[in-house]
């Protein structure tokens, strides 16, 4: 999709990816049949520029056709750069300036307790430099003081963002001891690469019922392709010809 | 009491909390979150009422208007309140958490135009009106009085999408004795005239009617227009006036390069040309009491008549 529309942030979808599938394939209660389902579980993709990962995820689980994909970021497509509430069905949020997604999560978390949806919930996905927002600390606070217990967030910690690695550009850590003093319940060094781990997480955090739940992955940006692991410059840009040859023979070959 | 007896002045801010409840009363499905200036905005009013409905989110402005897009989107019309300066904190937040989605947030901001006050700049707004109009699907509208307030309120709540209102903090005389007569995206004629517009907004509704009545003693006959909806701007009220009179002065509590006037002239721009003339607001602020506050400004109705006497000599 990245290499086809010459753009995209493909570092950060691969990072996201093996966390994403477990989500949706064994936790989010979700239907492809029916998108505006009330009482589904919400997914909100706060990293907003990693809708690659996202929109492959939909595809394959039959919220539209896989063939659609190849018109990402070309014009007159549903599948807009950056997140777009409901566009193409599925897609939960609008998002693309960092840090918005935990408050928005935070207001549809607390909507689902006033109108007493006991079976659903909140996901969302956020990413390590997105920390820097100030935004999310506001969102952190509140949701504690609201003990929003059934709000989850996901952070994939790469360690890289636009421009280099967190600990050059903003440090963020100790990230877990801020959470917890924010209030929430944290799990911490989690494999974001090991299914059995992102699984165990996701089933234990279901079982915290007295605060909201921060889960915090490490992975590996450009996960699975070898000269984007661990690269910043595969941050927003799209591999060369060549690049995509190699890429998608490794990948094929995991 | 008799009913002939003018009714005691009252701020357009007053309307808010008890509007808010009496449309949930009616079966409204609304949520009411806040920043920690609850009694100030009369917001608060409607928690003593549906506490299970308000939410605070603490002096964090961001947070509160990405979680109230959060509410919308599982349903609710949600009512956001703070102050005019504050909610311009949030501009991105209005911008891609409500407005982008389209999603059903009203964000009711107090405290607008420099007839905030003794607080000086920082909490006087003269920019919000520009800040809010330039979101594309925003509707926009300032009440002349606590009549139009609670008009303007209850449209907000029968209309879907974004929607951006600026109450006031000083209470001011009541036009409205009879009644609203809010049509969103109408503006009000309250007194014809074939000489020259007036087009007035908020506080200075009033004080345009007053300089049209000293205007008249000079022989110079006064259309006076409340545009109460800045968005969508009333064009054909805008084009007949300028038809019918030949010319316009504009009069809000606002930067004019970017509020009210700015919108007007660009309308009339490719359609109707006329002299136009500008009241409004050129520069921060200073403490003072709301009235001086405006005084200083010129926003006041001698300053209204000054610009309408030049007008009136370019036709």
């Amino acid at each position: 999709m990245v290499y086809g529309a010459k753009s995209g942030h493909i570092g950060g979808s691969l990072s996201s990816t093996d966390l994403m599938s477990v989500l949706y394939t064994k936790f989010l209660r979700h239907d492809p049949e029916r998108p505006s389902w009330h009482e589904r579980d919400r997914f909100i993709m706060s990293k907003g520029h990693c809708t690659p990962v996202q929109y492959a995820l939909l595809a394959e689980l039959g919220y539209f056709p896989t063939e659609e994909l190849n018109t990402f970021r070309r014009k007159g497509t549903r599948l807009q750069g950056h997140s777009i509430l409901g566009k193409p069905p599925g897609v939960d949020n609008t998002a693309g300036a960092l840090g918005m997604g935990l408050s928005f999560g935070l207001g549809i978390r607390l909507a689902q307790r006033l109108q007493g949806l006991e079976d659903s919930r909140v996901w969302v996905l956020m990413g390590d430099g997105e920390q820097n927002e100030g935004q999310v600390w506001e969102a952190a606070m509140a949701a504690a003081h609201h003990r929003a217990e059934g709000l989850f967030a996901i952070i994939d910690r790469n360690g890289i963002q636009n421009d280099d690695f967190t600990k050059t550009t903003m440090s963020t850590e100790p990230l877990d001891e801020k959470y917890r003093a924010f209030g929430w319940t944290v799990l911490s060094d989690l494999d974001g690469h090991d299914l059995t781990t992102i699984e165990q997480a996701y089933r234990w955090a279901l079982d915290q019922r007295s605060a909201p739940v921060c889960l915090i992955f490490d992975t590996v940006k450009g996960k699975g392709v070898s000269f984007m692991e661990h690269n910043p410059s595969f941050h927003g840009a799209p591999p060369s010809d060549e690049e995509f040859k190699v890429a998608m023979a490794e990948l094929a070959d995991a | 009491m008799t009913t002939t007896q003018a009714p005691a002045p009252a701020a357009t801010r007053e309307a808010v909390g008890p509007t808010l409840i009496r449309l949930q009363r009616e079966g409204h499905n609304l949520i009411v979150v806040d920043a920690d200036l609850g009694k100030s905005t009369s917001a608060r009013k409607f928690r003593d009422e549906f506490p299970e409905r308000f939410f605070t989110f603490g002096v964090a402005e961001q947070n509160m208007i990405s979680a109230a897009a959060g509410f919308a989107a599982m349903g609710h019309t949600v009512f956001a309140t703070t102050f005019a300066v504050f909610a311009e904190h949030a501009f991105d937040q209005f911008r891609m958490s409500v407005a982008q989605p389209n999603l059903n947030v009203k964000l009711i901001a107090s405290h607008g135009g420099v007839s905030t006050g003794e607080d000086g700049a920082s909490a006087q707004s003269i920019e919000d009106i520009a800040v809010f109009a330039s979101v594309p699907n925003a509707s926009v509208c300032i009440p002349a009085d606590v009549v139009e307030s609670e008009a303007i309120i209850e449209a907000a709540a029968n209309t879907p999408g974004p929607f951006y209102v600026r109450t006031a903090r000083p209470k001011t005389p009541v036009i409205y004795t009879d009644g609203p007569r809010f049509k969103l995206g109408k503006a009000d004629m309250l007194r014809d005239g074939r000489d020259v517009t007036i087009v007035a907004c908020g506080l200075l509704v009033e004080r345009a009617l007053r300089a049209a009545d000293q205007l008249a003693t000079e022989g110079i006959d006064a259309r006076v227009l409340n545009m109460a909806t800045i968005r969508p701007l009333d064009v054909a009220a805008l084009e007949t006036a300028a038809r019918d009179t030949g010319a316009i002065v504009v009069a809000e509590e606002h930067l004019t390069h970017t509020g009210l006037g700015a919108m007007c002239a660009h309308a009339l721009a490719t359609t109707t040309p006329v002299p136009m003339e500008f009241v409004g607001v050129e520069r921060y602020g200073e403490s003072a009491t709301w009235s001086e506050a405006l005084e200083i400004m010129g926003l006041t109705p001698e300053g209204i008549a000054a610009a309408v006497r030049k007008v009136v000599a370019r036709k």
